[in-house]
């Protein structure tokens, strides 16, 4: 479904990722796991083209995208969670809904019904503003919001940030349900590795902007490489 | 607490001092044998930097009368709200029936017109500002280009009024976008200082471009609107409004039809924010302002929003700027410096941004306010700003500062400012 050619890229005279290769499967949960600065979130933003692969190649669908500007990209089934969350803080949680499926062009109504059989909380809270909920809603939030394009492929940059362990599982168990019950493909950047592994169908380990291991998530989790590197004493 | 305000308000005595010792405690005077005699006033500065002292204590001690502020209660808000529900109705009859009101002279009108341009720059700036977050220090460029186009046509190609009305909106809408191009990637302060230097170009063009602006002096003789073809010469005479009305020519008749003018294109301006606010551009406009990044997440095209924001912003000013320029009958560069720009500013903000009412009122206080202390010659200035410091300690998210989902599945219900922290929205 999306496959990740060769692709280089920085930041002015920073390189951020060097050679890297990935493939994401229909129907896949697919986990890029990797410390601080090696490059996931950059990967991520890579596919949305911002900022660009200077070298290799995008490809979504069979479509070229390397070259296609942000918005057209975000058109064609693909919905990104941005790191941090990023809700509108002054906008009512159905209007930063709303604004996900803005530029997709159908009706939003089913996909509202959706989202808020996904997350009942969301649905109470609709009048709300999106800067009083809580990190867990707003997460929820962000979700909902990228649900709303209707994609087929989920981007989603580091869901746990910042949020207690009871949260992070429910947010898991609902990209789990997503991607079982809607056949949703998702491709999940993660510090948390544990978890996010043990989610994933296949994972890859990001360092310094390389690709460095490839595999089966649970393989993964059992290679002591990972364990060490990510798992030591942390989680 | 009390030694600390002390020492607060010696430091600002202090600062007061600082300030108040080289601009007020010494002056420089023509001496009787013409050379310059230093003159000391240390008596002026020890009254002022003893009032700055004062008022720092007074302001100290009323906050901490005050005690920490409130966050509102729901009820509050609810019947400011269906307080606020009557006001903006009752504004419009107030300005729909000026003119027949009693009491109502031509200076009222006058001062009416003037307000309700005002209305209108503010709630043009708004989309700019208010709704799409992009801080425009430069705005009164488009409404010079919008005087300067309605002016130039009709006095060299003696086109009508309502020919030049839509030409100049959309000329200042091209200036609009001209602006909107190099400063795409930019936000904040650094907007900011773009549009005001390009405000500054605009303005220093028209002074230097002698023989298309006639510079400093101005262009004369601009055409006065008609009605439907019907002109408001003073004398009546065959084809004027009064002799085909069969009224007594009277020159009110023209200020009258002016005023109703302004009125009406401000109140197009509003209809217009009021239903792109509903709208997915509106929309677009308002999470651009909260998060770009988020925005470019969801596939919005940050270019085409950005610059329709500052395209619609642009042409109310540009045909603000004509209904100026056919007011006048003169204008010049003189009517179009940094001031202005930071008035309508003001009024955006203070109005709270991105509310309708609060624009109409802020320029209300604002504008009228500024005629109503006119007596008060020079101390005006000083009034003006304290009313401006006054509003923003009291209400620092402008008069009216919540804002109203532009959807709602069954109930709408408000959100109050006071549930989120200043600067987070």
């Amino acid at each position: 479904m999306l496959r990740v050619d060769a692709v280089s890229t920085g930041y002015g005279a920073v390189q951020a990722l060097r050679d890297v290769s990935i493939e994401v499967a229909q129907g896949e949960i697919v986990t890029l796991v990797g410390a601080n600065g090696a490059g996931k979130s950059t990967l991520l933003m890579t596919i949305c083209g911002d900022p660009r692969a200077r070298t290799g190649q995008v490809v979504f669908e069979g479509r070229d995208i390397t070259r296609l500007p942000t918005h057209e990209i975000m058109r064609l089934g693909l919905a990104q969670v941005p790191e941090g969350r990023r809700v509108f803080p002054r906008m009512s949680v159905l209007e930063n809904l709303l604004m996900g499926a803005q530029v997709a062009g159908h009706d939003p109504a089913p996909l509202l019904h959706q989202v808020f059989a996904l997350f009942p909380r969301l649905q109470e809270r609709q009048t709300q503003r999106g800067g009083t909920l809580s990190g867990g809603e707003q997460q929820m939030l962000a979700i909902g919001r990228a649900l709303m394009s209707k994609p087929r492929l989920l981007l989603l940059d580091e869901p746990s940030l910042g949020l207690a362990p009871l949260i992070v599982r429910q947010i898991f168990a609902a990209i789990r349900e997503l991607n079982e019950k809607e056949g949703l493909t998702v491709l999940l950047v993660e510090q948390n590795a544990n978890q996010a592994l043990r989610l994933a169908h296949r994972g890859y380990v990001l360092v310094n902007g390389r690709i460095t291991l490839r595999g089966a998530g649970r393989e993964l989790l059992a290679m002591p490489e990972v364990r060490d590197a990510y798992l030591g004493g942390g989680h | 607490m009390m030694p600390q305000a002390l020492k607060d308000a010696v430091l600002t005595a202090l600062v007061a001092f600082g300030l108040f010792a080289p601009m007020v405690g010494l002056r420089t005077d023509v001496g009787p044998s013409g050379a310059l005699v230093l003159r000391q006033r240390w008596g002026d500065v020890a009254i002022l930097v003893g009032l700055a002292f004062a008022g720092r204590l007074a302001l100290l001690a009323w906050r901490a009368a005050r005690g920490e502020p409130r966050p509102q209660s729901t009820a509050r808000a609810e019947a400011i709200r269906r307080a606020g529900r009557l006001v903006a109705p009752l504004l419009l009859a107030v300005a729909v029936l000026l003119p027949f009101m009693p009491g109502t002279g031509r200076y009222e009108l006058d001062l009416g017109i003037l307000v309700l341009t005002y209305v209108m720059l503010g709630w043009g700036l708004n989309i700019v500002v208010g709704l799409a977050g992009l801080l425009d220090l430069g705005y009164v460029a488009f409404y010079a280009v919008g005087a300067y186009s309605y002016a130039l046509l009709a006095t060299t190609f003696g086109l009508s009024f309502w020919v030049c009305l839509p030409l100049a909106g959309i000329l200042a809408a091209f200036w609009g976008i001209l602006l909107g191009f190099p400063v795409l990637r930019l936000r904040g302060d650094y907007l900011a200082i773009v549009t005001l230097a390009f405000g500054e170009i605009i303005r220093i063009v028209l002074l230097n471009w002698v023989s298309l602006t006639n510079g400093p002096n101005g262009v004369s003789g601009i055409p006065r609107p008609t009605f439907f073809g019907l002109t408001f010469s003073a004398g009546g005479g065959p084809g004027s409004f009064a002799d085909f009305f069969g009224l007594e020519p009277s020159p009110s008749h023209r200020v009258i039809f002016l005023y109703y003018l302004i009125l009406a294109l401000a109140l197009i301006t509003n209809v217009i924010s009021i239903r792109l606010r509903r709208q997915p551009l509106g929309r677009a406009w308002e999470a651009l302002r909260e998060d770009e990044i988020a925005c470019r997440a969801l596939g919005i095209n940050i270019t085409t929003t950005k610059l329709t924001a500052f395209a619609l912003g642009a042409m109310f000013a540009g045909i603000a700027g004509s209904f100026f320029a056919t007011r006048q009958g003169f204008i010049s560069p003189e009517s179009f410096t940094f001031i202005e720009s930071a008035i309508i500013l003001a009024i955006v903000v203070l109005g709270g941004m991105g509310s309708q009412i609060g624009i109409a009122i802020a320029a209300l206080v604002m504008i009228g306010g500024f005629e109503v202390f006119r007596d008060l010659d020079e101390w005006r200035m000083l009034v003006f700003g304290l009313v401006m410091v006054m509003i923003m300690v009291l209400r620092p998210r402008g008069l009216v500062g919540h804002r109203t989902p532009s959807v709602a599945l069954g109930e709408r219900r408000m959100i109050s400012a006071e549930h989120v922290a200043e600067g987070h929205g």
